[in-house]
């Protein structure tokens, strides 16, 4: 029988905040041996590129990084959907020995001219750097005969955590912005970074800021188009949204192309109307901010009165959250206090040391703030804390359920569209038929009070 | 008009004049395989929508079938967190992996260091009775000896730490996939821990990479037939356990190190697979090492195989039959019976792991389904000739591919039109695309709560599969017609 006791690995003690003077560090590497919920940087690679929808993107390596990140993630597309198709170099024991360029070459070459992409990413992953291939000499050839960006993305697993692989992955990116041939700005207009469009978010965004008047070029990257991201340096202001997946390539706009950049979050009233008036503000304009309230206001005056019975139901009830960036945190923080509940755990993958004082500053006193933790700590803090709900990814799930404790998905996998006004409401309503199912009557830990 | 073959050539006057593949073959009057293209379509070098996953998944699979075992990646981070994700999807319940976590200075280095660091944080962590440990491609490509760092570290700690079994096994992907990391896996379990002793009477079975519902009735098949019995790996209750009131670092269940040490011991073992080779079967290790009387009968799933099985467990214990199961077998075939016109002639494609394509077809080549594609993403090399000793009904003419994707399975059911395609639920896209519909089975079942209590053995298996897609013929037919008929 397995010790039930769940002490804390003396390490680990730092990365944890349960209340007092605020001491935590982050931003390490997982320890060796932790089952740590953290992935690779090609996890982060596929992360950021995987919804551009008319690209191709092939995994160059043995099949299981690619069979894993087959059509894992509901990122929509309003055209064509090569994203959902997964393409590996499968690699075999003679191709380890002699190398894969020559793989590598034939690969693409037949998948360009069966598919025909507008550009192709090559996902290095990590066996690839040790046996030497030349992937970025390979990619060069195949793009001078092909006529279409093909890009190598250094997203070996072992160089880092997702982070460094969001940033390979904005290196590719930024490979492809300027391309066009137009060069001059284009007015009123937006970039919106780092939004994947799960389950049709980027649309319902894109909406609001058109009903503002302003034009989103290019996003990055749901619903993502090659073509748009190539005119990405010409648009006015980027928007980029909660984890920083996305950062890099705005910074990179920003010291290239003069683009100044904001931060926003889509979820939650708070966070989804600053989003609209930041823009309008930046823009300095008044007609544009009279636009913004009137659609904050056309929505939230739907949403309210639709919010009531979820949040009479929900008052008081607590809830877990963890999540892989810090900065969805705070907006989910706030959604939650918006129905009512209490948050008392909080934490992510990645965040930092400010990111996590800024949470603390958030939450109420006592909420304990974790960093890059595991299930053995999610476990005794969801059961030290006693909580009706837990939002997190899909490898969390079955700690909550195990426990007997409601769950929601907020990851890239979830199929609800939880980003803006309707997304409030969405939120609302699945986390109500979480929280308030009657299975939980029936957990051990609820029976046996 | 008559053949050099000796057969009349088209218009056939009977089924017993018309020409078969291998008469056509030798008169040339049919077209030659080289001039029609294959069924697949096009050769590419990529593989698109792969229909295999990787070694380490299957060895972290047998790893939770032993009992306070703690599965162990040793390899960079991302495979760990990705097959844990993967495997939580399919069984619902919590699947810890730890990993090594290579940084670059493992790989210029050596993993030794982040090994023995990760195995430390796990005993302490974890108390585990058992660490299986798994390489994952980059581990293997750098050339960690890990057999090596596991004894020294053993020798190291063993006066400081109270140190757990510490098992290992090698699984490089681009030499095989999840199925083969699978047998590896369990063979090197057995290579590892069975020692010689006295004879003992008991059966051990090794039962391939089934469900825990198929597991559980392993079980209850053995109990009846009285005879202690040990299943090798058992992941039936950690990977399909009940709520729990405490968190578990480990679930319980699995089989017990005590149970695997005494293998070599055992009166009989019997190893349900068809395609594996020598080199994978832990059978044959208890063999050659201990003589220990060996069975190999391919999964027992419809009436044939499950009567191999149970023919096997009567020639090794001496007891008939156990009732009950004899009357399960009388109410399938009764059931075969009531059901026969709608599974007549139509057609399927089966895909998965090999041993489940062996076993699926040959069940539905005895129900009267016509299997045109059966194919696997795997490379034995033996899938063809197992599939035809398991169903010798079938046409000869039955594609039956290794090494395929399923963007070739996709082309292949746009030509052959099949009426169900029988499979993991990776194969949901291209039912939808191609309207084809799809009865899920193995591993893995992603968008569905049941993967877990799929059960495909033994003649209830037979019975759960035949109603499944008889049902589903049945309603194909309701729906497609206009009437609304309300008996079918
Ligand atoms: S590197 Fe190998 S072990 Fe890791 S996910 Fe890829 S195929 Fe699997
Ligand atoms: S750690 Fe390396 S091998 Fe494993 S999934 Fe990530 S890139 Fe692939």
């Amino acid at each position: 029988m397995s010790d039930k006791t769940i002490n804390l690995l003396e390490k680990r003690k730092r990365q944890i905040h349960e209340g007092g003077e605020f001491v935590m560090e982050a931003e390490k590497q997982s320890l060796a041996g932790s089952v740590s919920q953290r992935s690779c940087s090609f996890c982060g690679s596929r992360v950021v590129l995987y919804p551009i929808a008319d690209a191709l993107h092939v995994v160059h390596g043995p099949i299981g990084c690619a069979s894993y990140t087959w059509d894992i993630r509901g990122s929509l597309s309003s055209g064509p959907e090569l994203h959902r198709l997964s393409f590996s170099t499968d690699m075999q024991e003679k191709d380890v020995i002699y190398g894969g360029e020559g793989k590598l070459y034939n690969a693409l070459v037949e998948l360009i001219e069966e598919y025909n992409p507008n550009a192709a990413f090559i996902y290095t992953t990590c066996i690839i750097g040790v046996i030497g291939d030349d992937v970025q000499a390979v990619c060069k050839k195949v793009q001078n005969e092909k006529g279409i960006p093909v890009i190598a993305v250094d997203s070996e697993g072992f160089k880092g955590s997702k982070k460094e692989g969001y940033k390979a992955a904005c290196d590719a990116l930024f490979k492809i912005v300027g391309t066009d041939d137009a060069t001059e700005t284009i007015p009123k207009s937006i970039n919106i970074l780092g939004d994947f469009n799960i389950a049709g978010e980027i649309w319902v965004i894109k909406d609001y800021y058109e009903r503002m008047g302003v034009e989103v070029v290019c996003s990055v990257s749901g619903d993502g188009r090659v073509e748009d991201i190539r005119k990405a340096g010409r648009a006015q202001l980027n928007i980029v949204q909660c984890s920083g997946s996305v950062s890099n390539l705005a910074k990179m706009l920003e010291t290239e192309y003069g683009t100044p950049m904001m931060r926003a979050s889509y979820f939650g009233i708070e966070d989804m109307s600053k989003a609209l008036y930041d823009v309008a503000d930046f823009f300095n304009d008044d007609e544009m901010y009279e636009a913004a309230a009137r659609v904050i206001q056309e929505e939230v005056t739907k949403l309210v009165p639709r919010l009531a019975p979820y949040r009479k139901d929900l008052k008081g009830k607590k809830a877990a959250v963890y999540t892989g960036g810090a900065f969805k945190v705070f907006s989910l923080v706030r959604s939650l206090k918006t129905i009512g509940m209490d948050v008392v755990i909080a934490g992510s993958q990645t965040g930092s040391v400010e990111d996590y004082k800024m949470l603390m500053e958030l939450c109420d006193p006592g909420t304990v703030i974790l960093d890059d933790t595991n299930p053995l700590e999610l476990a005794k803090y969801v059961k030290e804390k006693d909580v009706d709900l837990f939002i997190g990814g899909v490898k969390e799930r079955p700690i909550a359920f195990k426990l007997g404790i409601g769950f929601c998905d907020h990851n890239h996998e979830r199929k609800e569209c939880l980003a803006g006004f309707i997304g409030m409401l969405n939120f609302a309503a699945e986390v109500h038929s979480s929280v308030m199912s009657p299975v939980w009557q029936f957990a051990p830990r609820r029976a046996n009070r | 008009m008559s053949c050099e073959c000796g057969k009349t050539c088209a218009p056939v006057d009977s089924p017993e004049n018309a020409c078969t593949s291998e008469d056509k073959a030798k008169c040339g009057c049919g077209p030659s395989k080289a001039d029609t293209p294959p069924i697949t379509g096009k050769n590419f070098t990529a593989t698109r929508n792969a229909c295999k996953l990787c070694a380490p998944l299957g060895a972290c699979l047998a790893f939770r079938g032993i009992e306070g075992c703690l599965p162990f990646l040793h390899g960079s981070q991302g495979c760990a967190t990705y097959i844990r994700r993967y495997m939580i999807s399919h069984f619902r319940e919590p699947m810890d992996i730890a990993s090594s976590n290579f940084g670059e200075e493992s790989v210029v280095f050596g993993g030794r260091g982040n090994l023995n660091e990760g195995l430390k944080h796990v005993i302490e962590g974890y108390k585990p009775e058992v660490i299986g440990i798994a390489t994952t491609c980059l581990a293997e490509t750098i050339g960690d000896d890990v057999g090596m760092y596991v004894k020294d570290f053993i020798k190291g700690n063993k006066d400081t730490i109270s140190m757990p079994h510490l098992l290992h096994v090698s699984t490089p992907s681009y030499a095989g996939s999840h199925a083969d990391g699978y047998q590896w896996a369990v063979r090197a379990i057995v290579d590892q821990l069975a020692v010689d002793g006295p004879n003992e009477k008991f059966i051990g079975i090794f039962p391939g990479m089934v469900s825990p519902a198929d597991l559980r009735h392993l079980r209850d098949i053995l109990s009846d037939f009285g005879m202690p019995f040990s299943i090798v790996p058992d992941y039936s209750d950690p990977l399909d356990g009940p709520v729990w009131g405490e968190y578990h670092k480990i679930p319980a269940g699995g089989t017990p190190v005590s149970e695997i040490s005494k293998l070599g011991r055992a009166s009989a073992v019997i190893e349900l697979a068809s395609t594996i080779s020598e080199k994978q079967s832990a059978a044959t290790l208890l063999d050659e090492r201990f003589s220990t009387a060996a069975f190999r009968v391919g999964l027992p799933i419809g009436i044939r195989q499950s009567d191999a099985f149970f023919k096997v467990l009567e020639q090794i214990t001496g007891e008939s039959i156990p009732d009950h199961h004899e009357s399960e077998r009388g109410r399938l075939i009764d059931a075969y019976v009531d059901g026969h016109k709608y599974t007549f002639g139509k057609k399927v494609v089966i895909y998965g792991e090999e041993d489940y394509v062996v076993g699926l077809t040959a069940f539905c080549a005895e129900i009267g389904l016509k299997p045109v594609l059966c194919a696997s993403g795997g490379k034995s090399g033996r899938l063809k000739s197992c599939i035809q000793d398991a169903a010798p009904e079938l046409d000869p003419e039955t594609e039956i591919l290794e090494g395929i994707d399923f963007a070739e399975i996709e082309e292949a059911v746009t030509h052959l039109k099949p009426d169900l395609l029988i499979g993991n639920s990776k194969g949901f896209s291209l039912s939808r695309k191609t309207g084809t519909p799809l009865i899920r089975v193995g591993f893995p079942i992603h968008d569905r709560v049941s993967g877990s209590r799929t059960l495909h053995l033994g003649y209830k298996g037979a019975q759960r599969l035949f109603d499944t897609i008889v049902d589903k013929l049945m309603e194909l037919k309701q729906d497609s017609n206009d009437i609304g008929y309300t008996y079918i």
